[in-house]
């Protein structure tokens, strides 16, 4: 939904001009946009956003560990994975556990799950219509059935998966540290096998779908970072790295990504070394190329974007091509899969700090929690990703509201949300009415 | 009318968030009219993603949904709205992917052509989504309320095609 001013005012006096977009449309949560424009120059881009503070740092303190993953899974109803992913991780190098083999690899399947739910959502239901030119999901299905209904039983396939390793589709409750508290048999994944054969060929024409809409012409050179392990394509482990030479584990995260508040918004802004970063598909897929599935890569590179990825339009591009990548590999690990003798392996807490990166479906996403001997939370940080791009999302729109200042306010708010969009923020979870104005009442 | 075509006829939806005061409402209905109702018609629930609407209304013929509406009536009030054959709140235009509500979801189906026969809206106007809080007093009455609607709209028809 945008709002503004007409842009009717006269040339050639000094002027000052706003881009104002009241609500977000189309983005994860409450957000706005406030663009300030003064002789032609952009001088203030604050992207506000107003969910109000969650606390879920604070009322972590003084729980016992074992409650973490499902307390953090609350805090994304689109991602509760990666929370549960990143929580679990860190909790358990503060404990000296080790989560290996099937475990680990069911892990990946989880996350599999998520990324595809999160991306195939994105893609055809809140990105798509940009490039097509429908101002929503729904519009754009009148005209788009076939590709709208495959988008749905994409996500449809991912809500499945989950659903058969997670208890259930949104906010899954099998997670424990130290692994899962039930695993599932052979025969249970195997059933799921021929539906994502059909997803992983949907993918396929999902790549080359994406990939054949006009991208509007804007580059940026972004510093990327993310997680990029040898020899797989990350999810839950792996040094984080950058395109300009940063090479950490997570314990080091907060030395070179730190956070700091700004007036008009609830969320933090994140910076690597100072300055703004981009974390998520582009990212990923710029560091981790290289280890794509063999479809993906095939596709990745039939697309002819090639790297680095300079124009944020192509988040979609990068966002499909790992939602092929999530359904080869979850075919991976379930043709390969030996059920383990144990759901999850023995944890003995014990008093110290644990820190973990894992890769959420929008970028990293850091948490660290400083734990007593009894497995008592004394500390808890999250850095999740929509803070780490908020920054970077500023620099984009400072970069293109110069090509749209001939535009009309209203017609340069709306390009200004295609560039946020391009990112997925997720900025919070909400409750759920219906909005609507009543013309019939029975009292 | 046999059970087993009104089980494939009637389907009855609760739409809502347990956890967010007066937004259960839709929940909780569905959950009492599962025990006042035939066991052949089917009653659900739907909590969360929006877009699980289309999988639940799908195969069947009628479908009745309950949900907490804004509206900016008197909260408690109850409101019916078919809308099998029109979109009747207005452009639909999601601003959100958690807020894809049942307008959004029915739309979305409209759109694909996978729209039940008749599809009947009960709204309760809500007062309060505090997290935790039980439903507001006047909310509990909406509750009691619309049951009430659901019910006579089952039971005055008795047959399937004219809710």
């Amino acid at each position: 939904m945008s709002e503004g001013k007409d842009n009717n005012l006269p040339e050639k006096e000094p002027q000052t001009r706003t881009i104002a977009i009241g609500t977000i449309a189309r983005v994860e949560g409450e957000g706005a946009l406030r663009i300030t424009v003064k002789d032609g120059e952009v001088r203030d881009v604050e992207l506000r956003i107003f969910e109000p503070p969650r606390y879920f740092e604070a009322f972590l303190v003084g729980r016992h560990y074992a409650e973490v993953p499902d307390i953090v899974a609350r805090i994304c109803g689109i991602c509760p994975v990666a929370y549960q992913m990143s929580a679990v991780h860190a909790l358990e190098q503060a404990f000296g556990v080790q989560v290996s083999g099937p475990l680990r690899e069911l892990r990946r399947l989880l996350y599999c799950a998520e990324w595809i739910e999160s991306h195939a959502l994105h893609v055809y239901m809140l990105h798509a219509p940009d490039f097509l030119g429908y101002p929503s999901g729904i519009e754009m299905a009148k005209d788009h059935r076939d590709a709208v209904t495959r988008g749905l039983k994409l996500k449809k396939a991912g809500n499945r998966l989950l659903t058969l390793l997670g208890g259930r589709s949104v906010h899954p409750v099998s997670v424990k540290v130290g692994g899962f508290s039930r695993v599932p048999t052979r025969h249970e994944l195997q059933g799921l096998t021929d539906e994502l054969l059909w997803a992983r060929d949907a993918a396929v024409e999902t790549v080359r779908w994406v990939a054949g809409f006009e991208k509007p012409a804007f580059r940026q050179d972004y510093t990327v970072a993310a997680l990029a392990p040898e020899g797989e394509y990350p999810f839950n482990e792996g040094p984080i790295k950058s395109n300009h030479g940063l090479h950490i584990d997570a314990p080091h995260f907060e030395k070179h990504f730190v956070e700091r508040q700004v007036a008009y918004s609830t969320a933090l802004q994140s910076t690597l070394e100072g300055e703004s970063y981009l974390a998520g598909p582009m990212a990923r897929l710029q560091l981790n190329a290289a280890r794509l599935s063999p479809l993906a890569k095939l596709a990745w590179e039939e697309t002819g974007v090639g790297l680095p990825i300079l124009n944020p339009f192509n988040a979609i591009v990068a966002r499909s091509v790992e939602i092929l990548f999530a359904f080869e590999e979850a075919l991976r690990v379930i043709r390969e899969y030996e059920p383990p003798r144990e759901a999850s392996v023995p944890v003995v807490p014990r008093a110290g700090v644990g820190m973990a990166c894992t890769e959420a479906p929008r970028g990293l996403l850091y948490h660290r929690y400083a734990v007593d001997k009894d497995g008592i939370i004394q500390e808890a940080k999250i850095v999740p990703p929509t803070s780490q791009n908020q920054r970077r999302i500023e620099n984009d729109l400072r970069a293109f509201v110069p090509q749209v200042l001939n535009l009309s306010t209203k017609e340069a708010a709306l390009a200004c949300e295609r560039i946020i969009r391009c990112y997925d923020p997720c900025i919070s979870c909400a409750t759920h009415f219906l909005r609507l104005d009543i013309s019939e009442a029975s009292e | 009318m046999t059970e087993q075509v009104r089980r494939e006829a009637i389907r009855v939806i609760g739409v809502g968030n347990a956890w967010r005061g007066d937004d259960a409402v839709g929940l909780l209905a569905a959950r009492r009219l599962r025990d006042q109702l035939d066991s052949s018609i089917e009653v659900m629930e739907a909590e969360g993603d929006g877009l699980a609407l289309l999988d639940l209304m799908e195969g069947a013929n009628h479908v009745l949904l309950i949900d907490a509406i804004k509206g900016g009536g008197r909260p408690g009030t109850c409101v019916r709205l078919d809308v099998s054959t029109e979109c009747r709140w207005g452009p639909v235009v999601p601003s959100s992917t958690h807020a894809m509500g049942i307008a959004e979801s029915i739309e979305l189906a409209r759109a694909l052509d996978r729209l039940p026969k008749q599809v009947v809206v009960y709204g309760v106007e809500i007062e309060s989504v505090e997290s935790g809080a039980p439903l507001s007093p006047a909310v509990c009455d909406g509750l009691d309320l619309v049951v009430e609607m659901v019910m006579k709209d089952i039971e005055r028809t008795g047959c399937t095609n004219c809710i």
